[in-house]
């Protein structure tokens, strides 16, 4: 187990902000120097979605972590998980964008409107932005915490939304494995939020606090 | 072997090749997994030889046929065909074989046989995804007899000058070029003549996403993705433009004719 203290040593945020960048920093590497296989754009698209996924699943778990293990400390970490999220899901939607679709802005919207797991992926994405917007300090000031939380809420359809693009991408294979185990890990991540809350904890700060 | 380019109409496009090292690294074989990379890492356990070919159902001489004379029935032709997959992908790959007809007379099918069923191996011992819910297996394809006669219909043993490499469908696999790539079975240990259409397999898994006829066609999409565009594997890097997908996959001047008053949207 990560001792507390550790999680507050000044180099802890900027060494899982390089740990972040560094599928980024692959995928980037290996476009240029022809390591992508046969079909480098596809590739690149795949992979980006992947890491949405993963970081998705990776920021959801900040929270039952921080209370399961009682480490107030890794809380500071959830925003810059959160952005990294946003982050993958950009690079994925531009890869589309650029790579499938040859940035033909009609072609694009054609695209989206047609195909429901293009559709249901791009929404997934316009719902992160104002979750990416408000991410700042500021933001949640001028919103308040409680209207800051009811917005932060939308994780709950974003995440579904997520793993439903996935599904439907993967239908054709019927080949459903990975799609069950990133919605087992992410239904377990949201689950577990509902069942604490039910319990009478309240969600936040303070139900560590009060132990 | 010796091997002679063909002079069919349609049977060598001059296009630019595809890299061997795409075409034997970047496949579909569910029987050996599901990513495009998997088939050449574990196709190796395939054992091909030595392999029969059972012809059966409505023929005059059923039976089974080794390799090595099926190898020898007809004389081996280089053909260059474009390969377009229903996922939006295709390459320029250049085939050994013969023309399936060729087999198909030596076997003389009766008059009431209207399909082709082409049954692949299904070895749960050698094939790590035989067994997987991902299909039904065996994995099953067919023709119409028309389409199995066409002279562009190949009985493949190879690929590049050299024997097929497992991934690709050793040691002997159909390529239908007018077709998306998985009308194409690979591994074929049954050849079976009909009255009925046969169930194949991915009509099986998703009737509404994977027609019996499969021709290629930039006028129908799939209903999840667009198929008016294909990328050429390995040609011009990341941002080369997708080119436009041609009907029946370029091949419309040959094999047009085989669907003529068919109404190609509803038979996709």
């Amino acid at each position: 187990m990560v001792p507390a203290r550790a999680l507050l040593h000044p180099a802890a945020k900027p060494l899982v902000f390089v740990l972040s960048l560094l599928p980024f920093a692959w995928l980037f590497y290996a476009a240029f120097t022809d390591n992508l296989g046969a079909n480098p754009a596809e590739s690149l698209i795949r992979s980006t979605g992947d890491w949405t996924l993963r970081f998705l699943c990776i920021t959801l778990a900040v929270t039952p972590l921080r209370v399961l293990a009682n480490l107030p400390t890794l809380q500071r970490f959830r925003r810059m998980l959160g952005l990294f999220t946003f982050f993958y899901a950009v690079l994925h939607l531009l890869g589309y964008a650029v790579f499938d679709q040859g940035l033909d802005v009609a072609e694009i919207a054609k695209d989206i409107a047609k195909r429901p797991f293009i559709l249901v992926g791009f929404s997934a994405l316009v719902l992160l932005v104002p979750l990416a917007a408000t991410s700042f300090n500021r933001a949640v000031k001028a919103m308040g915490v409680k209207r800051w939380q009811a917005l932060h809420k939308a994780v709950y359809v974003i995440a579904p939304l997520a793993i439903l693009h996935f599904f439907w991408m993967r239908a054709g294979k019927n080949d459903f494995a990975e799609v069950a185990l990133y919605a087992a890990i992410l239904g377990v991540l949201l689950g577990w939020r509902v069942w604490h809350k039910r319990r009478g904890a309240a969600p936040g700060r303070t139900a560590t606090a009060s132990r | 072997m010796t091997v002679v380019r063909s002079t069919i109409p349609g049977g060598v496009t001059m296009e630019k090749l595809t890299e061997y090292k795409d075409a034997a690294s970047y496949n579909n074989f569910y029987e050996f997994g599901t990513d495009k990379a998997d088939p050449a890492q574990n196709a190796h356990t395939l054992k091909t030889t030595p392999w029969t070919v059972e012809v059966e159902g409505m023929v005059k001489k059923p039976g089974k046929i080794g390799l090595e004379d099926l190898v020898k029935l007809s004389a081996q032709e280089e053909r260059i065909y474009r390969l377009r997959c229903v996922e939006g992908w295709s390459m320029v790959v250049p085939w050994v074989g013969y023309s399936m007809s060729h087999l198909i007379n030596r076997v003389e099918p009766l008059g009431s046989a209207k399909f082709v069923e082409f049954v692949t191996l299904a070895d749960k011992a050698t094939m790590p995804y035989v067994g997987s819910r991902v299909l039904d297996w065996p994995y099953v394809e067919g023709l119409r007899m028309d389409e199995a006669m066409h002279p562009l219909t190949l009985l493949t043993f190879g690929m590049y000058g050299e024997v097929l490499p497992k991934q690709n469908g050793a040691p002997v696999r159909l390529v239908v070029p007018w077709k998306y790539g998985f009308k194409s079975g690979k591994s074929i240990v049954k050849i079976r003549f009909t009255d009925q259409m046969p169930k194949t397999a991915w009509n099986k898994a998703a009737a509404n996403e994977y027609g019996f006829y499969s021709n290629v066609n930039p006028n129908v999409d799939h209903p999840r993705w667009s198929q008016a565009t294909e990328r050429r594997i390995g040609e011009d890097g990341l941002f080369a433009k997708k080119r436009k997908t041609l009907m029946f996959n370029g091949y419309e001047a040959q094999v047009g004719q085989l669907y003529a008053g068919m109404d190609l949207k509803k038979n996709y």
